[in-house]
């Protein structure tokens, strides 16, 4: 159990809330703002100054063979599920081009940047529990401790791609760039038709995924398979970027802002396993740990959200 | 692989109903119509795309036998609307009734997949093939092919076809179809935004490489 936050957090996170039902009130109180431009400029492919090596440099022997260990669980993580994962994810889901792509949560950018203090976990946490806080909430599993093969590998893999850059440098086209905030709001049935539209061809209809030869070719937005209450990706924020700089896939750029708000906002409305971190108390897991960029503890469609266990 | 069973089984299920008219389809006909064309002008299938369905690699003819469907019924309806830009296979499916397209296709999806000997192809070629294929080309913002077309390129579902164990002159052909717009079927343009950023060489590649790929698990 991590320690809850102050009382000032809790109360900055209750009145959030408040802030949260005006962004979703579809009434606009002023005067309704003008429709966003058809097409806003596209996200210009990020020429960021760091490249990591290519997979033919990977030199050979153990420390090589470890890398490429570490690649192939971060292109196929699914192979860990009932070990170490719980749901239908892979890291290469939100980390593109096998976590070399700038502004999808680069491995490069992230490496340099640890040891640092999180206020997520409220303690300065190194790389090895950066990874493992991923298995707890992104793939709602269980860490794999340090001294493990699994971890071994990802953080030699990580290490690998960092080669030559910079330590303690923020790198441009680290994490997920951030959106200007929403110029309408937030609105999840805008959201909804956005999702239609452009997702669900891959996604499915219900966020459910799809999957061929027993495994998910494309992960499932919400519901039991996918990130849990505590991923970075519940956000909507960290999620409309992601979606703003990358989706559909091979064409990032492609939604306006708004359009990437909005059905960031439809795809976290759902349900999805637990925060790993609650300990049966809704009320406060919401107040310690989730501000007003998500809908955990919200009502919609008659149900609070607070994680489905799955089946 | 048993925890996804039952969705499996759900996406056969969902699979085998299409539009509601598959579900109906007479698999009779529709062989008949592949082996003797139809009295209103179609030519049977069976003298570009084989008795067995395997297609044509010299002559680019693309194998049909397990393809799924729908997503053949959907090709057809292409052609007929001119989405899919074919001289050849326009007038052929012209006179075909909505029910001669459903019988067809479940006709040929019903096929097993003929052995077929991939027209060599050098190594080089095919190593820049299998990373496309697998990896992409990201510094273009080309997507590995295989995040949608599934594990080795064996298909997900209507959306997104089996390309493995295809005729590599029939692949090669598609993408520069996508990429000159007179192939404009594809979801959300996917494919017209991918063809686009591929060189000559890499639409070779790739072609080559799914070619060379078994299309069924081992």
């Amino acid at each position: 159990m991590l320690p809850i936050r102050s009382l000032g957090a809790a109360l900055a996170g209750a009145a959030c809330a408040v802030v949260v039902v005006s962004l979703l009130d579809r009434r606009p109180a002023e005067p309704p703002a003008p429709p966003p431009p058809a097409a806003e400029a596209a996200v210009a492919p990020a020429n960021t100054a760091f490249a990591p090596p290519d997979e033919s440099a990977i030199p050979a022997g153990p420390f090589g063979e470890m890398v490429r260990y570490g690649r192939d669980l971060f292109l196929h993580t699914e192979q860990l599920r009932g070990t170490w994962t719980e749901n239908g994810m892979d890291c290469v889901n939100c980390h593109l081009d096998a976590g070399r792509l700038a502004n999808a949560a680069p491995m490069w950018a992230s490496w340099t940047m640890y040891p640092a203090y999180r206020s997520k976990t409220q303690k300065v946490d190194t790389m090895a529990e950066r990874i493992q806080g991923c298995f707890l909430y992104s793939m709602n599993g269980k860490a794999p401790p340090v001294g493990s093969k699994e971890l071994a590998g990802l953080m030699s893999y990580i290490y690998w791609l960092s080669s030559d850059a910079p330590t303690g440098v923020e790198l441009e086209g680290r994490g997920f760039a951030a959106l200007p905030p929403p110029a309408q709001g937030v609105d999840h049935a805008r959201g909804e038709a956005v999702y239609e539209a452009k997702c669900a061809v891959c996604h499915g209809a219900e966020g459910e995924g799809k999957v061929a030869e027993g495994s998910y070719v494309f992960p499932p937005l919400w519901g039991s398979d996918s990130y849990n209450w505590g991923a970075g990706m519940h956000r909507i924020d960290t999620a409309a970027s992601f979606i703003k700089h990358n989706m559909p896939l091979g064409q990032g750029g492609s939604l306006t802002d708004q359009e990437a708000w909005d059905v960031a906002t439809f795809v976290n409305s759902h349900e999805r396993p637990p925060d790993p971190r609650d300990a049966g108390n809704r009320a406060a897991t919401d107040a310690a740990f989730h501000d007003e960029n998500c809908r955990y503890g919200d009502e919609v469609d008659g149900r609070v959200l607070a994680g489905v266990r799955g089946g | 692989m048993g925890r996804y069973r039952g969705r499996v089984l759900a996406a056969l299920a969902a699979m085998t109903w299409v539009g509601g008219s598959a579900a109906a389809s007479d698999l009779e006909a529709g062989k008949k119509l592949a082996d003797q064309g139809s009295s209103n002008g179609a030519m049977a299938c069976v003298a570009c795309h084989g008795p067995d369905g395997g297609g044509n690699a010299a002559a680019g003819f693309p194998r049909l036998a397990g393809l799924d469907a729908a997503y053949i019924a959907r090709q057809i309806q292409a052609y007929r609307e001119g989405a899919r830009g074919a001289p050849v296979m326009a007038p052929i499916v012209a006179g075909l009734s909505e029910t001669d397209v459903a019988n067809v296709a479940a006709w040929y999806a019903s096929l097993a997949v003929p052995k077929a000997t991939p027209a060599p192809a050098d190594q080089a070629l095919l190593e820049e093939g299998e990373r496309l294929a697998t990896r992409g080309n990201w510094a273009n913002g080309v997507p590995a092919c295989v995040t949608c077309h599934g594990p080795g390129g064996r298909g997900v579902d209507e959306n997104f076809p089996p390309i493995a164990g295809q005729h590599a002159t029939y692949l090669a052909a598609q993408l520069r179809a996508w990429k000159a717009g007179e192939r404009k079927n594809d979801p959300l343009g996917l494919m017209k935004v991918v063809a686009q950023r591929l060189t000559d060489r890499e639409i070779d590649a790739v072609a080559a490489w799914f070619a060379h790929q078994p299309p069924s698990a081992e």
